[in-house]
């Protein structure tokens, strides 16, 4: 128990060359749990508006539709069965019909998913009770803000949509849209327009039919029948996860500089001090340590940078991650094109599990980088060094 | 054999010097009795710090035997070695080598630390210790505060606080003015007589072989005179 102590003190009382490097670890520490914090944030903040706006507690599909072949959506569509009937009747589900169509607008064609979907759902946080029609002369129609920044539509604008239904027969009406919905959740705005469930069934063709089925948060799946098949929210968030993990690790670049150079700031320090202190270091062995003892002593040394690190961390980092936690992090133009839903402002998440284990990483690699130019004390013969000043 | 502290057979210690062979003892074959309060005098080269660093266990000798505390330390792993100079050994150097980052009690409570000596107890010796070197007051300083005299004391204190059977001081007035010199002296010799601890000094300072009790002088690595001095108990020459 007497190493530590005495490497705490030897690293506390060496003055500011212990506390610059502490300080330039301390950096590394806050940066890489802001950083970690800020994706963990964006995971949490994509997911929960995901699971809100478009996942619920799962989705069924319907057999053979695939979100991201376009050209298997026109036959993505079955009849609803009665165990999701009853679901939808009990508000414990709510059914989605999608199609594919063309949009026309001031002589402009755009390829759009058209949606369709209960004005009195409760499932999903989408303004769907607009969708009621007054009147048969306008379709209703919801768009998102990206839709409608891509296509030019405003709330109140008269489209026409072109659309294949399920005899194969081409039909075109006029839809207007009655609200511009803001989301952060880009499936249910990119290139599409929502419009009542009942008003799409009979237009296609599709009868009691749908192509998902979203159940609410906390709803046990059952079997729904041979068609559909329940598509857990691992599997639908699985692409959200793997995003923000490559973002991650994009990032991690900014931390792996930072850690790289309180790494070197370390070794310098240790070796240097090993270099420097040789005379000491033979002292401590005259007295009676061993020379693995010495080692010891060295690299928990540079281990205790990690403490004033912690230390000076706390000082200024706990204040700025909790500030950046309540006050969030404004996103910047342009994080439209992320891929994932993304809020005007982060907010970064920090947990025990996070500074723990960047705590760890930290320490481990301290312990590594103290080690190895203390492993040089093995060679120290305190005879000669003692003889030079001394002996 | 059990009552000698320290016996050398045909001690040899050479240094390879590029193709050349340097004997820095030859066959040097003395013993120390328990008590005893000696030097190994001679001039720069002579052999006097080799004797003693491989008397502390801190270097080991081409051939011959040494027995330190009735253990060959030609035998003895570096593990047992830093045991025995934990427990048994002192040493005081001439630069002093307090550690430069703990206070006068701090380096003083050094060795009964490595001895695992429980807190209240290494109070106790280390207040004793200071008090044996007149240093009661500054155990708060750090090294860097203290006078030449000062440190050596403190290097004194913390060779003597664990009460080991042998010290070993290399010069240890070397860096010392001559009332400093005497002073440290005349310390170190009351506590030969009151601990009844081994002094075994390397010096060429005549201040110091005053106050030996016997003078073993090398040159060349050998044995050239081993006398008691006239100040000596036994006042015969060895």
């Amino acid at each position: 128990m007497i190493i530590p102590v005495f490497a705490i003190k030897n690293t506390f009382r060496a003055g500011i060359k212990s506390w610059l490097n502490a300080f330039v670890l301390s950096l590394s520490i806050v940066s890489i749990i802001w950083l970690q914090g800020l994706y963990k944030g964006m995971y949490d903040q994509g997911t929960r508006a995901m699971i809100d706006a478009e996942l619920g507690g799962g989705q069924y599909w319907v057999e053979g539709y695939d979100p991201y072949d376009p050209f298997s959506i026109e036959d993505s569509h079955g009849k609803i069965t009665h165990v999701l009937s009853e679901m939808i009747k009990e508000k414990s589900a709510a059914c989605i019909l999608v199609a594919r169509g063309m949009l026309y607008k001031q002589g402009r064609m755009h390829s759009i998913l058209i949606k369709g979907i209960d004005p009195e759902q409760e499932i999903l946080s989408i303004p769907s009770g607009i969708l009621k029609e007054k009147n048969n002369a306008i379709i209703p129609a919801l768009i998102g803000t990206r839709m409608a920044k891509n296509s030019g539509l405003k709330k109140g604008d008269i489209f026409t949509v072109q659309w294949k239904d399920s005899k194969g027969v081409f039909d075109a009406m006029n839809f207007q849209v009655s609200e511009v919905m803001k989301t952060t959740v880009q499936n249910i705005d990119n290139n599409q327009i929502w419009i009542s469930l009942n008003t799409m069934q009979k237009i296609f063709n599709m009868h009691s039919e749908a192509t998902i089925v979203t159940i609410k948060k906390d709803i046990k799946p059952v079997n729904a029948g041979l068609n559909w098949e329940f598509k857990n929210l691992d599997f639908l968030l699985q692409d959200m996860k793997t995003l923000v993990q490559a973002k991650t690790a994009g990032a991690s670049i900014l931390y792996i500089i930072l850690i790289f150079l309180a790494m070197i700031a370390v070794f310098d320090t240790q070796t240097l001090s090993i270099f420097k202190r040789k005379k000491e270091i033979s002292t401590l062995i005259a007295m009676g340590m061993t020379k693995n003892k010495v080692i010891a002593l060295f690299t928990l040394e540079g281990m205790a940078y990690d403490i004033l690190a912690v230390i000076i961390a706390a000082i200024y980092g706990v204040p700025l991650l909790i500030f950046t936690a309540v006050k969030g992090w404004k996103m910047p133009a342009g994080t439209d094109t992320y891929g994932f839903a993304l809020g005007d402002v982060l907010y970064p998440v920090y947990s025990l599990n996070l500074v723990f284990w960047t705590l760890l990483f930290v320490f481990i690699l301290t312990a590594i980088v103290s080690y190895v130019p203390a492993r040089k004390i093995a060679k120290i013969e305190p005879a000669k060094i003692l003889r030079g000043s001394t002996f | 054999m059990n009552d000698k502290i320290i016996e050398t057979e045909k001690l040899l210690k050479e240094y390879p010097m590029g193709h050349a062979v340097l004997k820095a003892l030859n066959n040097v074959s003395l013993s120390f009795d328990y008590g005893e309060f000696a030097g190994v005098v001679g001039p720069s080269g002579s052999g006097k710090t080799t004797f003693l660093n491989i008397a502390g266990t801190l270097d080991s000798p081409t051939s011959g035997l040494c027995r330190v505390l009735g253990q060959n330390i030609e035998s003895l792993s570096s593990r047992n070695a830093a045991e025995l100079r934990t427990k048994s050994i002192g040493f005081i150097f001439q630069t002093f080598n307090l550690l430069p980052a703990y206070t006068v009690f701090e380096n003083i409570e050094f060795p009964l630390l490595l001895l695992k000596i429980g807190k209240d107890e290494r109070k106790k010796m280390v207040a004793d210790a200071l008090e044996w070197v007149g240093l009661s007051d500054r155990s708060d300083s750090f090294p860097k505060d203290l006078s030449g005299g000062e440190c050596q004391r403190v290097a004194i204190a913390r060779a003597v606080v664990k009460k080991p059977k042998l010290i070993l001081a290399d010069e240890p007035t070397a860096n010392l003015d001559a009332e400093n010199s005497h002073n440290i002296m005349r310390t170190m010799r009351n506590l030969n007589k009151e601990l009844g601890i081994t002094f075994i000094f390397a010096t060429h300072d005549e201040k110091v072989m005053r106050y030996l009790k016997r003078k073993i002088t090398l040159v060349d690595g050998k044995v050239d005179k081993d006398q008691i001095t006239e100040e000596s108990d036994k006042g015969e020459k060895l």
